[in-house]
């Protein structure tokens, strides 16, 4: 059963390049400082904390302090739940069409032998 | 905006795909997630006229959807408003989009069936969404190797 406020905040946070970056860099490094996090983008720290504020909502990174590091990590099970829907779909649509298209070749075929 | 685009080339002209669409002895024939039986295929191809589809999955479960027709233009294009009956698998309504463009071998067929969300991401949606759909997919598969 898919949450659906959830999984709206989950695309909304995943729709700005800047937060997949993150993500995608969270994915590739695991836990990284805020402040290291910041340095590839050329954007504001103020401005990265605000990209975090919104994964953070999303459910999709978790912060931790340690002194006066904090630290960001990623938590994948929100983008899972995202895909676990889309896939629903997909699935649907992809092996309706497939059928789709044979049934209307079929109709083609049948037309092209009554115009004969 | 969650939302799903599929593309596939027919061999068959535009019309008969569109039929193969709106018609009731169409949809018997390929509607459905894998190859249980379709029980009950009414439609009413026009704007405002709806349809309701129930089909029986290999595993012995039944699924009905249901919805309104918002655009009919034979036979370029259908868009059908979407929902569950009981709404377990998918509480919401979503829409689906059919655009049938004439191609040499017949039709490319593109699909798209989206959920109408909320405002703040019917907003995301208008900065482009749709083009993040294989990033997500790319972040997904690598999370998944993440958390193996």
């Amino acid at each position: 059963m898919v949450n659906y406020s959830g999984l709206n905040r989950t695309f909304a946070a995943l729709v700005d390049p800047t937060r997949r970056a993150i993500l995608a860099r969270l994915e590739r490094e695991g836990a990284t400082s805020i402040s290291a996090l910041a340095q590839p983008f050329a954007i504001k720290l103020p401005a990265v904390m605000k990209h975090l504020d919104v994964l953070g909502g999303a459910g999709l990174i978790a912060r931790s302090k340690v002194g006066r590091t904090v630290t960001v990590e990623l938590r994948p099970e929100p983008m899972r739940e995202a895909m676990d829907w889309l896939r629903r779909y997909e699935r649907f649509w992809s092996k309706s069409l497939d059928r789709l298209a044979v049934y209307a070749e079929s109709q083609e075929t049948e037309a092209r032998k009554r115009k004969l | 905006m969650t939302s799903l685009t599929l593309v596939r080339r027919i061999k068959a002209r535009p019309s008969i795909v569109f039929d193969a669409l709106t018609s009731p002895e169409g949809i018997a024939c390929w509607w459905g997630p894998d190859e249980g039986p379709v029980l009950v295929a009414e439609t009413d191809p026009r704007v405002g006229g709806h349809f309701r589809v129930r089909f029986r999955m290999v595993d012995g479960s039944e699924h009905e959807s249901t919805g309104e027709y918002l655009a009919v233009v034979k036979p370029e294009r259908l868009s059908m408003s979407w929902r569950w009956t009981g709404g377990v698998e998918d509480p919401g309504a979503s829409l689906v989009e059919i655009r049938l463009r004439p191609v040499s071998e017949g039709t490319e067929l593109t699909l798209t069936h989206a959920r109408l969300h909320d405002e703040e991401t019917c907003r995301s949606h208008k900065d482009g969404w749709t083009g993040a759909l294989d990033k997500l997919e790319r972040h997904f598969l690598a999370t998944q190797e993440y958390t193996a």
